[in-house]
């Protein structure tokens, strides 16, 4: 382990200029001369120095991504906040709000996997109720390599069983998400967590310190050496010789949470009055929360006595205070006179509350420490002034040289192939992980994981929240733009098959190293095509995420923008399921399904990866597909619905006999091959008899009937040149048992 | 035989919420003479006859860096005691 | 009648089990915290789940020690009806007002899904609306919900008849599919899987409305029979 951030001497400014010893924090030269020379003209001392490496950091200050970032559509008439707050929220009328945002943590679950996933959870929680929100449901999206040894198999449980740990412990249901398994995540995993919050508008807490005279209140747990330099940590690249950096562990501890969440959200509700503002101590933990809260109230100083932070470990040096990403941590601004009163509702729920610091009427960022001032910066500098990079961008070989014609499927018996579809590890059902989540306290998860969205409702109206979380980076790893424009139209087809509206977006930015031009390419195109997207869906982008350099010895991971999607169901007999309910229901495709298979699942599964141009994608007929199926939804006619996604039509149509072990016999124009495209903006759906004829008014040449649900246990497909024929049982076995299986 | 006691605990440094948990519930009790409380992890680890303590040395330091212990959080210590097998 | 939910630090059903009562059987209901001493006001005990204490050390052995629990115990020994529900029940069993134990599931993680149970003894205050061995569907979530005990006491569950609930196709490894008991006076009930989360049909299962409308019955016949 480096000795950065054990020291009790301290370095003096000379030698960490002479040594150049910024850069193991993570500050360039070029970084380090702007502090010395522009912000403060003088020599940066230690504490300084990492004061700046931990908000100059990506994870902190966007500023490799900031440019791209701006694409974003982040507008929409329902928009209450959008990006800048710890979460953006959502007009759902009747004065609610809904508040969500992701957060990734990547680094720290490879390092170590339980700890990694029980903070990531944590961390996304406290984002939600520091608006004044109580969370109200959490997902996760997952991507993993195939696990073939014992350490991965190891890795996923363990990340699973943290996920299960913290979410189960607070109370908080974990009602879905999306797992993945591909090679090119087996060094580098994705763990992103998305919480959801529900609030009244009149409550809305922002994380400012405006005020001369406001008391800085520290919150929670007490300060460790955790994580010290964390945030520069998540935002540097691994390879196998810098094992040494793996030692920021922290640990998660949701009991304290639970309580830390208890008391913030009693003291947003009932002692408005007193706050002006409330954060969680992510990344960058002290320096960054206060930074960003003084920052934010307009350029308001503050001094902060750091004697009286509360510290687990002895003779803790401020350096290591200021950085520490000790968990469970909260930053609130309390207004003057008020002290008192939010310190005793802190007592009365158990948590430590110590009053910290206040605002001041100047500009500077001062930290007092054994009673002399051991920094002292412009508080801007800190929280907005980071530089900001424009990247060469650069078209990689693979893209620019890929060949355009389809990959052709080997299929020599239908009914094989499908099996061996319905066992690859990302079609498989996930059952058996996301059952050691508890996914109904609460008592208002009304459409469980599983389904193409969950479906939460907001008690006491008729109405519900539907989310889901979506990406599917082989798709952009041919097609950054059009793969990141599919990810965004994934996840509203998921919300508009609950029968939702959706409302809006958050995102993690999972991508390679922004430095290298060919990896910046991915992340500029992905966001371009996101921003298009979110547009025609009137999806705003209300917060998000940035994870670069996720690579292992130079090898990125597929650029991955996982999509959180948020939709409201206006009225609750809307709500919609992907299963066939009965025999005797008509089952159609709605959509037209072409010789889509680069970047698909059968073109994985039979050559080893994926390669070629990525298919085309409308994103006007996908809307219009869309809105017919919300159409049919409004109008009562539809029985179920199912986005059609990876493994295609064969896939989407033998998940939807699961639940109720219903058969189908269905006979369609289509080849065998294209049963498995994976052309965009398709939908399976059931239909009872009765609707049938106002169903096909509605979609006229958009569906075609394929035929009907059976009762008879059998999934029997006639396509133009072969048939799947298959006991509805049978395939449910080997679905179920895939994962199970590759997990012993 | 030769019995090998594997005890596993957190660093200094890394937050043991369990600990801290049950050292405050003591304290509501009235224990409040304790100043510090670890929880830890133990394993009783019996080998076959034959092994000399060296090849047991390393195999059970060999099995505490790669699974009992996460070097990233955790210390282990172990103690060896020879014991007559009473079955 | 007036229900008591006792509230420990991070307990998390308390609302679920809040919003059952209030919402769907119209009856009132109180969150308690655990740091009071009285339950005077109150017809009906609810020890809702969660994780009280994080779960540390072992489940419901912290909460155990709350200045509630004399106050319970006395509650209990008045004849009042009581439902510990997970978390509960692993409070009850840890303060002695339930014999036996939940260890670890023996699959060794967290378990949630809906379950299939046996109603064995449909003479209790909490199963008198059910069919003797009535099969329904109840949610469970729990890590440790293994209920062990010794011989002796077995034995003795099964002769006063205390074994209310058993799974169908044992999801923990609990021994003698033990999914819920009562006491030997029968007013005290201590069950892993959750009745509060099975009450409207939206949520997936109402197989739970019997054993809130069972308390219900019962303690308006109590105060019937008491004012005769």
């Amino acid at each position: 382990m480096s000795n950065v951030g054990v020291q009790t001497t301290e370095i003096s400014p000379a030698t960490i200029e002479s040594q150049k010893l910024y850069q193991s924090l993570g500050l360039s030269d070029d970084e380090y001369q702007l502090i010395k020379n522009e912000v403060l003209g003088r020599l940066p001392n230690y504490t300084e120095v990492g004061l700046f490496s931990g908000m100059w950091s990506e994870h902190c200050s966007y500023k490799n991504s900031k440019p791209v970032l701006k694409k974003f559509f982040s507008k929409g008439k329902r928009v209450v906040k959008g990006p800048g707050e710890g979460a953006g929220i959502i007009d759902i009328g009747n004065g609610q709000g809904v508040v969500f945002k992701a957060e990734s943590h990547n680094h720290p679950s490879a390092v170590e996997p339980f700890q990694g996933a029980t903070t990531g959870v944590g961390g996304i929680l406290r984002d939600i109720f520091s608006m004044g929100a109580r969370p109200i449901a959490s997902l996760d999206s997952l991507r993993f390599g195939t696990p073939r040894t014992a350490a991965d198999r190891y890795l996923i449980s363990q990340v699973v069983a943290g996920i299960a740990a913290y979410g189960n412990c607070i109370g908080v249901p974990t009602v879905g998400g999306d797992i993945a398994f591909d090679d090119a995540y087996s060094q580098n995993p994705l763990v992103n967590v998305m919480c959801v919050g529900l609030m009244d508008l009149d409550k809305i807490q922002v994380g400012a310190a405006a005020g001369v005279g406001n008391s800085i209140i520290y919150v929670g747990a007490k300060t460790g050496r955790d994580g010290i330099n964390g945030a520069s940590f998540a935002s540097a690249q691994f390879d196998s010789e810098h094992e040494s950096q793996r030692s920021a562990v922290q640990v998660g501890d949701p009991f304290t949470e639970k309580l830390v969440m208890e008391a913030c959200l009693e003291i947003s509700t009932n002692h408005a009055d007193a706050l002006i503002g409330m954060q969680d101590m992510g990344a960058a933990g002290l320096v960054s929360s206060s930074a960003e809260m003084g920052s934010k109230a307009g350029g308001n100083g503050m001094i902060l006595d750091l004697d009286l932070v509360p510290q687990r470990e002895a003779d803790m040096t401020p350096f290591e205070m200021m950085l520490s990403e000790s968990q469970e941590r909260m930053l609130l601004c309390v207004k003057n006179g008020y002290e008192e009163e939010v310190l005793a509702v802190f007592a009365e729920y158990g948590v430590e509350a110590v009053n910290i610091g206040h605002v001041t009427d100047n500009d500077h960022y001062q930290l007092i420490h054994h009673g002399e001032i051991v920094a002292d910066v412009p508080v801007d500098a800190l929280a907005s002034q980071a530089p900001v990079y424009h990247r060469e961008s650069k078209i990689p070989a693979r893209i620019e040289q890929a060949s355009a014609t389809q990959f052709v499927p080997d299929i020599s018996s239908a009914t094989e192939v499908l099996q061996q579809m319905l066992a690859q590890l990302t079609i498989a059902s996930k059952e058996s992980l996301y059952e050691t989540y508890d996914s109904q306290v609460q008592t208002n998860t009304l459409v469980k994981p599983g389904s193409d969205a969950a479906v939460i409702r907001v008690r006491h109206h008729d109405k519900a929240l539907a989310m889901t979380t979506d990406v599917n980076g082989r798709y952009l790893y041919l097609n950054p733009r059009v793969g990141g424009q599919m990810a965004v139209a994934e996840a509203a087809r998921n919300i508009v098959a609950s029968g939702a509206l959706p409302l809006g977006i958050t995102d993690c930015l999972n991508f390679g190293n922004p430095e290298k031009p060919e990896q910046f390419y991915e992340l500029d195109q992905a966001v371009q095509g996101m921003s298009e997207a979110c547009e025609m869906f009137e999806t705003a982008v209300i917060s998000g995420n940035v994870s670069l350099h996720n690579e292992f010895n130079d090898v990125p991971i597929y650029p991955t923008p996982m999509v959180g999607m948020v939709g409201l169901i206006q009225g609750l007999k809307h709500i919609t399921t992907q299963d066939f309910k009965q025999a005797g229901d008509f089952v159609y495709v709605i959509g037209q399904t072409y010789n889509d298979f680069n970047g698909s699942e059968i073109q994985k599964m039979q050559t080893g990866k994926v390669s070629g141009q990525l298919f085309d994608f409308d994103l006007d007929n996908e809307l219009k597909m869309q809105n017919l199926v919300t159409q049919a939804i409004q109008n009562d006619l539809l029985n179920s619905a199912h986005d059609v996604s990876e493994g295609g039509l064969i896939v989407a149509i033998a998940e939807a006999t699961f639940k109720n072990q219903l058969g189908v016999n269905l006979t369609s124009e289509l080849t065998v091959r294209q049963f498995f495209a994976e052309t965009q903006s398709r939908f399976v759906v059931s239909v009872s008899p009765e609707n049938k004829v106002a169903f096909e008014q509605l979609v006229g040449d958009d569906a075609t009937r394929l035929g009907q649900v059976t009762d008879d246990d059998h999934l029997h497909v006639t396509a133009q040149d072969g048939a799947f024929d298959l006991a509805v049982s049978q395939a449910l076995n080997i679905w179920k048992g895939a994962l199970p299986c590759s997990l012993k | 035989m030769t019995v090998v006691k594997v005890f596993v605990n957190y660093k200094e440094s890394i937050l043991n919420p369990e600990a801290q948990a049950i050292q405050q519930a003591l304290g509501r009790l009235g224990y409040d003479n304790i100043t510090q409380l670890k929880v830890g992890k133990s394993f009783e680890l019996t080998f076959a006859d034959g092994m000399t303590r060296e090849a047991i040395e390393k195999e059970v330091n060999e099995i505490s860096d790669r699974m009992l212990a996460n070097y990233n959080m955790e210390n282990y210590t172990y103690e060896i005691s020879e014991s007559e097998d009473l079955s | 009648m007036n229900f008591a939910i006792l509230a420990f630090p991070a307990s998390n059903c308390e609302l679920d089990a809040y919003y059952a009562i209030t919402d769907v059987f119209g009856e009132e209901a109180a969150l308690v915290s655990y740091d009071s001493e009285s339950l005077i006001d109150f017809d009906a005990v609810i020890v809702p789940g969660g994780f009280s204490y994080g779960d540390y050390l072992r489940s419901g052995a912290i909460a155990r020690f709350a200045p509630i629990i004399p106050a319970l115990r006395e509650f209990a020994d008045s004849g009042k009806p009581v439902i510990g529900i997970c978390n509960g029940f692993q409070i009850l069993t840890e303060a002695g007002l339930l014999p036996g134990t939940l260890q670890k599931n023996t699959v060794a993680q967290f378990v949630c899904r809906d379950q299939k149970l046996i109603v064995t003894n449909n003479q209790t205050p909490f199963s008198d609306l059910y069919d003797d061995q009535e099969v329904i569907t109840l949610p469970i979530a729990h890590g440790d919900g293994n209920y062990y005990c010794d011989d002796k006491t077995l034995k003795s569950l099964k002769e006063n008849n205390q074994i209310v609930f058993k799974y169908q196709n044992n999801p923990n490894g609990s021994l003698s599919d033990i999914a819920g008991i009562t006491n030997q006076q029968g007013n005290v009930l201590g069950m892993m899987p959750h009745p509060e989360r099975a009450v409207e049909k939206i949520l997936g299962s109402d197989d739970g409305v019997k054993i809130f409308t069972a308390m219900i019955n019962f303690v308006k016949e109590r105060e019937v029979a008491f004012n005769e």
